[in-house]
């Protein structure tokens, strides 16, 4: 029986590189626990998460967290004020109007933005699209958080997109022509029906695509600025949870000061909220699915 | 008519949306264009980083990245497939099956820079591996796994059912019949998977700035224990210095590892059609 | 008593919570062919599936009752499903080559099975199992071309060769001519004709002059249930049951 000795061993070997990944997601959690509980014995939770002032890297030491998360919420806004609108326009245009040619040829194009580098997007943010934008708005600082919101929103562009088009194909072609039958326009059919009928799927990319959004690093990093300051303005230098995260990474902080483990207590925000975001997204998804199964 | 003329102006506004995409790939690639062709040269691609821009070049972020996702590579791409084929072909039972699916499609969502403090906390303190060549691919290999996995089980799940059956029908085990039939028939759309995974991780910086990647490397690596940058790396440090020279660089850079991109798609168009076409010819 | 290959008793089959298979109790002669008849959905292939445990492989199936092979059960704990299907070999219905030489797909049970001595035996095999399917003479000067490059009619027969590689007692067929231009499928009846010396040939078909022809004895499938099982001439002559005659005159179906 040394055949399905054989068997066995293989099937075990399989599983464990599946279980890794409970492995690495455990592993996540460990070390940002570790370090971030470490922190949390110096600085009291409630003057993290709500304190107003982020200035570890100072002599004055603030652990203040809302700067960070403003900043991050500024840009992220911009990019979904893009992402969003685009994204969907374009599904809609690729599912519902588009003739199968014009979308075999346009959709690699699409697949070709979303796998640029990031850190080239970096570059097209502070190189070409700020001092576009400084043409226009006057007092526009050389960092600051529309040029990279905006060009983050084109890179997330095709990931709204791609699981749009996808949600609002696997709506049944009997709800469309019901709607044809009645008389209705495509716009109509696609925006009164088709639309709402994928509402939980489009719904599930919306929320993926914030998620990327928070956790994207290099553009900010480069184009954003290095200034944790507590403002809704996009035009000033702002620093997001990443590109701090960055920031003290580039430097020589030693391991174990309470400067390095900030960047483990400002990760673990940023993975429970991308952590949160993609649970929620895949559940909307898993819904989505189970209608049209 | 109105609503007709509606109809058309809504597929022109689409049009117009895709074309918008298509106007800011094209702005960029002809904005990296402009800055970096005429600084590209032999002596780029082989010189050391310097202090003046006009002497330095991409060699050992070059042979850095080469150095990073080779070994990523070899570390991701048999556990990712592994994974792959148990939870498709085996079928992960039950509960834990499903945890382990939720689990993976998370990883996936999982912002880059956080595998970079997993790799901070976990390779180079716990495991001392330092700031090493082994540890940004480790780093990197983590972070490519749920892609490969994902994409290797959609390649997997391709696979007609017939084919299966046909094998079992000769009393062939799950594994040989994995071993000989399935894999070999999925191996177009791993390869496609796998490609787009190391696609990801060659332009990864985020992750290897956190675990500590040098940004100015005089050397290249020499074995994967040494220290190391890879090209993103470096296309950061010339972007965050004020003189223009740099900028110049950093396009330059940014070519380069466009390039390499695109040669590593190109191949995997190149051997996927080859399986194709040897199979069915 | 007469000899008994494969003897069903009290068969139920279930997907999930729908019954497939109701009650179903027959038994299968050695060395004839019996064909399996019924409008679609009756039930006739996933019966055929369970001869060779292939139902195994769709999630959520239950089995319950016994089917026997020259008596011993082959649903009992200690069978090794690996071991049952090199006996009872199966043809499906749409031909399913694997995507590899004429020659490789043909060897692979052998190989896998570790049936061949040497490269020469193996070639042997090979051939005698090709003879065997009455493809040889058409493949003989390019075995080593794609399988998918052969017609319809080939890669049946390919499939078939495949399956008596191995050298099994039982065959197991699926439509096997279902989609197969006429002069095709006469090949695949002269075959199975030819094949019932040394094979119990099992046989699910649709097309009831087919079992006719082919085979020596039939089962009537509706809704899950066997109606009517005799010999092929009575079936067609003089069936028991009403609903037998309804179908095979082709009243319904």
């Amino acid at each position: 029986m040394t055949r399905s000795l054989l068997e066995r061993l293989i099937e075990r070997l399989l599983f464990l590189s599946a279980a890794l990944s409970i492995l690495v997601t455990a592993g996540i959690i460990a070390v940002l626990m570790v370090e971030t509980l470490a922190f949390l014995r110096e600085v009291p939770i409630l003057e993290f998460l709500f304190g107003t002032v982020w200035t570890p890297l100072f002599a004055d030491q603030h652990f203040g967290v809302l700067p960070l998360v403003a900043g991050t919420v500024v840009v992220s806004t911009i990019a979904m004020a893009v992402a969003l609108p685009g994204g969907l326009l374009v599904a809609i245009y690729l599912s519902e109007y588009a003739r199968p040619g014009v979308r075999r040829a346009l959709k690699p194009v699409l697949e070709i933005l979303a796998g640029v580098p990031t850190v080239v997007y970096g570059y097209f943010a502070l190189l070409f699209v700020t001092p576009i934008l400084q043409r226009f708005i006057p007092g526009l600082s050389g960092f600051n958080a529309l040029g990279p919101g905006i060009v983050m929103g084109i890179m997330i562009l095709p990931l709204v997109s791609s699981l749009s088009e996808d949600a609002l194909g696997s709506v049944p072609n009997g709800l469309r022509e019901g709607a044809f039958a009645l008389g209705a326009t495509r716009l109509q059919t696609s925006l009164l029906v088709v639309v709402p009928a994928a509402f939980s799927g489009i719904s599930a990319a919306a929320i993926l695509s914030v998620s990327r959004a928070i956790g994207e690093t290099m553009i900010v990093a480069i184009a954003a600025g290095q200034q944790p300051r507590l403002t809704a303005n996009p035009l000033v230098p702002i620093e997001t949870m990443t590109a701090y995260i960055v920031q003290v990474s580039l430097g020589d902080t030693p391991a174990g000061t309470l400067e390095y483990r900030t960047i483990f207590a400002v990760g673990m925000l940023l993975f429970l909220a991308t952590f949160v975001l993609n649970l929620v997204s895949h559940w909307l998804r898993e819904r989505f699915r189970e209608e049209y199964a | 008519m109105s609503r007709h003329l509606l109809d058309r102006a809504f597929a022109i506004l689409g049009l117009l949306g895709l074309l918008a995409a298509l106007a800011a790939l094209a702005a960029l690639l002809a904005d990296i264009m402009v800055d970096g062709v005429p600084r590209l040269s032999w002596q780029f691609l082989t010189s050391y980083p310097s202090r003046r821009a006009s002497s330095a070049g991409v060699y050992p972020a070059l042979i850095g990245s080469l150095y990073v996702i080779g070994l990523t590579a070899l570390m991701a791409v048999p556990v990712g497939v592994a994974a792959a084929v148990y939870l498709e072909e085996y079928g992960a039972k039950g509960r834990l099956g499903r945890i382990i699916e939720i689990n993976i499609a998370n990883l996936a969502g999982v912002p880059s820079i956080v595998y970079g403090l997993l790799g901070l906390g976990l390779f180079v303190r716990a495991m001392s591996l330092g700031r090493s060549v082994v540890a940004g691919a480790a780093t990197l290999a983590l972070l490519a796994l749920p892609v490969v996995i994902l994409s290797t089980r959609e390649a997997l799940r391709a696979v007609p059912k017939s084919l299966r059956e046909g094998s079992y029908a000769l009393g062939a085990t799950k594994w040989q019949t994995t071993q000989y039939q399935v894999l070999p028939a999925a191996i177009p759309g791993i390869l496609t998977g796998v490609i787009l995974a190391l696609s990801r991780a060659i332009g990864e910086t985020a992750p290897l700035i956190t675990i500590g990647a040098l940004t100015y490397v005089p050397f290249a690596p020499d074995s994967i224990w040494s220290p190391f940058t890879v090209l993103p790396i470096q296309i950061f440090n010339w972007v965050s210095r004020p003189q223009a020279g740099f900028a110049a660089n950093a396009a330059a850079g940014i070519l380069v590892l466009l390039v390499l991109l695109v040669a590593m798609n190109s191949t995997a168009v190149v051997i996927r059609d080859r399986l194709q076409r040897r199979r069915l010819s | 008593m007469t000899a008994v290959k494969i003897a069903a008793e009290q068969v139920n089959f279930f997907y999930g919570a729908k019954r497939a298979l109701q009650d179903i109790t027959v038994a299968i002669r050695p060395h004839v062919v019996t064909a399996f008849i019924g409008p679609s959905g009756c039930g006739k292939s996933t019966f055929l599936r369970t001869l060779n445990r292939m139902n195994d492989l769709i999630p959520e199936t239950r089995l319950e009752g016994a089917i026997r092979i020259d008596g011993q059960d082959i649903y009992a704990t200690s069978v090794d499903v690996v071991a049952l299907r090199r006996r009872v070999g199966m043809v499906f219905q749409k031909s399913n080559p694997f995507p590899k030489s004429i020659f490789e797909n043909v060897a692979y049970g052998l190989k896998i099975n570790r049936l061949a001595n040497g490269r020469s035996d193996l070639a042997d095999r090979v051939e005698e199992s090709l003879k065997a399917a009455a493809i040889w003479d058409e493949v003989k000067d390019r075995l080593h071309e794609p399988a998918l490059s052969l017609s319809g009619g080939q890669q049946q027969r390919l499939c078939i060769a495949r399956a008596l590689a191995i050298k099994p007692d039982i065959l197991l067929m699926d439509e096997p001519a279902s989609a197969l231009d006429p002069i095709a499928t006469q090949r695949i009846e002269e075959l199975i004709y030819q094949l019932k010396d040394q094979y119990t040939i099992v046989i699910v078909t649709h097309n009831m002059q087919q079992a006719a022809r082919v085979s020596d004895f039939t089962a009537f499938f509706w809704l899950g249930r066997l109606v009517e099982f005799d010999e092929t001439r009575k079936i067609f002559t003089a069936p028991a049951e009403k609903l037998t005659e309804d179908y095979v005159t082709g009243r319904f179906g």
